[in-house]
């Protein structure tokens, strides 16, 4: 199966891999997936007094489209207040990195890890848990 | 100047030898004709070729050239043995056993006599990939018509006890069946010997054609018959119809003369570039050769690397044709069954590369996947967070996947 450009350039140049200190109270930490289905995404929010995403950093094990995937989310994430990065749906991810259907799972991964690093920064807040987080698990 | 991509994917398709080429290109111009026309020069032109081929492949695994009856692959000739043998035995059982290791065109082959109502046992195999010979005595009954156990299997490269294997099948009267087609021009199978009573083989996997291969069928002691699955012009002493395919049989019968006259070189040379990457890539932190090393064809070796996913190690390694133990697509989230049947961990079996050598691989171009391979694992390895986690301690098997 071929890549597209797009994947191609997420792999090979990945945007803000990394770690941010989890032990922070402004910081949401996701970690989706399992070893045995062949991806694991972990994603970090970092989120300022407004509620706006400062920095984000991912690590994934995964394909090609897994990596892309969770760097492009990284990429959407700063700047997006969390209540508009929830709206980010895996479908744009799709479009955006022209995904093949086998690769979709990849983008619903993606999104789940942003809903589950929002969710953490929620909880650590004193914020109710999103319904949605809790659904998908 | 070295030429990339990389091919070292050998054991899914080999290049043709461009000897093999020349030997067949006469058979598709000027020798064109039907081998079974029997009434002028161009058939028997076509029939001496056939003949030649015939003669050959005897000489490379030691059987009679009447006992190959030509098919259009391993595949093909899978099925013919197993079904064929089903059929024709009918009246004396409808038990065979086989591995959970072996080729899907044996499993599949094997699940379709189960619905016509045979009973099949699917062997398993330790943690080097090896039956267990106790397993197989304890598995055989009064109804067992044959045992159908690979040669060498075409992900780890692990060789069966095939001797043993066949010499507890004669003792109880049962057919003895082999994929040979990883083995067959590679290491030294001899029918006579090995005691096979039949054994699927192909040509592209010896620097050969594609869609050409051969089914060996015992003549004597036993002489053993297959039930044709195709009908028509009775072809192949009736065990298979349809025109001999004359410059695919040209090329295959090439292929066996050259693997049996340059079997020794191949091997040394596949086996010291083999070890050599393997030495090489073994010095990367957390990797594992899967599979005996003990009992294994020389030109393969297939290796995990903890915490990196095969399919992005692929990506990773673009310039470099390997093949993946991971299957990472919504169809198939399950990574190799021939992995896992050796009891690897998903986790692990996600991990894995194949390597298949050639007798064209050369020094350069192990040197190079050496080096890509290990870059690439080092930068995948900055981007998973389950090596960081293994890095800090943390035991995977603690967590909490959320699984999807």
């Amino acid at each position: 199966m071929a890549y597209s450009d797009k994947v191609i350039d997420h792999y090979s140049n990945p945007r803000n891999v990394g770690t941010l200190d989890k032990s922070k109270a402004n910081v949401g930490t996701g970690l989706v997936g399992a070893p045995e289905c062949g991806d694991v995404m972990r994603l970090q929010i970092e989120v300022d007094e407004n509620q706006v995403i400062t920095d984000a950093k991912f690590k994934t094990f995964g394909c090609g489209s897994a990596i892309a995937s969770s760097s492009l989310a990284t990429e959407w994430l700063k700047g997006k207040s969390i209540d508009d990065a929830l709206s980010i749906d895996n479908m744009e991810i799709v479009e955006e990195l022209a995904l093949p259907p086998v690769k979709i799972h990849c983008s619903v991964l993606a999104e789940d890890a942003i809903k589950a690093a929002i969710n953490d920064y929620r909880v650590k807040n004193g914020l109710p848990a999103l319904e949605e987080a809790k659904a998908h698990h | 100047m070295l030429k990339l991509p990389i091919y070292l994917d050998n054991n899914a398709t080999t290049p043709m030898d461009p000897r093999v080429l020349e030997a067949m290109i006469p058979y598709m111009t000027e020798h064109f004709g039907n081998a079974a026309s029997r009434n002028h020069p161009f058939g028997w032109a076509a029939e001496e070729a056939v003949d030649y081929a015939r003669d050959q492949i005897a000489a490379l695994i030691n059987c009679n050239p009447k006992e190959i009856i030509f098919t259009s692959g391993a595949t093909e000739s899978d099925n013919l043995a197993i079904k064929g043998v089903f059929e024709m035995y009918a009246s004396k059982g409808n038990h065979i056993i086989t591995a959970t290791t072996e080729h899907k065109a044996v499993l599949d082959t094997c699940k379709h006599i189960e619905k016509l109502g045979g009973k099949v046992t699917y062997l398993p195999v330790d943690a080097e990939g090896l039956i267990n010979l106790q397993d197989l005595e304890a598995a055989i009954t009064d109804k067992t018509i044959l045992i159908a156990i690979m040669y060498g299997n075409n992900e780890v490269g692990v060789l069966q006890p095939i001797r043993e294997i066949s010499a507890m099948a004669k003792k109880r009267g049962i057919l003895f069946m082999t994929d040979g087609t990883q083995a067959v021009g590679k290491i030294p199978v001899d029918v006579e010997a090995d005691g096979i009573d039949l054994m699927a083989f192909t040509a592209h996997k010896m620097y050969g054609p594609k869609g050409v291969g051969a089914l060996y069928v015992r003549r004597k002691n036993p002489r053993v018959k297959v039930t044709a699955q195709m009908d028509g012009g009775g072809h192949e002493r009736g065990m298979r119809s349809g025109t001999l395919n004359v410059p695919g049989i040209v090329g295959l019968g090439k292929a066996c003369e050259l693997a049996r006259l340059e079997m020794q070189r191949d091997i040394e040379h596949t086996s010291r570039l083999r070890d050599r990457l393997e030495k090489e890539l073994l010095k990367i932190e957390e990797s594992y050769v899967n599979g005996s090393r003990e009992h294994r064809l020389p030109h393969v070796t297939n290796i995990s690397f903890k915490y990196v996913e095969g399919e992005g190690l692929m990506m990773g390694v673009k310039d470099l044709a390997v093949s993946s133990g991971s299957a990472c697509t919504s169809a198939s989230l399950e990574p190799s069954y021939v992995l896992k049947a050796l009891g690897l961990s998903d986790d692990l079996a996600h991990s894995s590369l194949r390597f298949g050598l050639s007798r064209f691989t050369t020094d350069e171009q192990i040197d190079y996947a050496i080096s890509h391979v290990t870059e690439a694992v080092n930068k995948l390895r900055e981007m998973s967070p389950l090596w960081e986690m293994f890095k800090e301690g943390i035991d995977l098997n603690s967590i909490e996947w959320a699984e999807h």
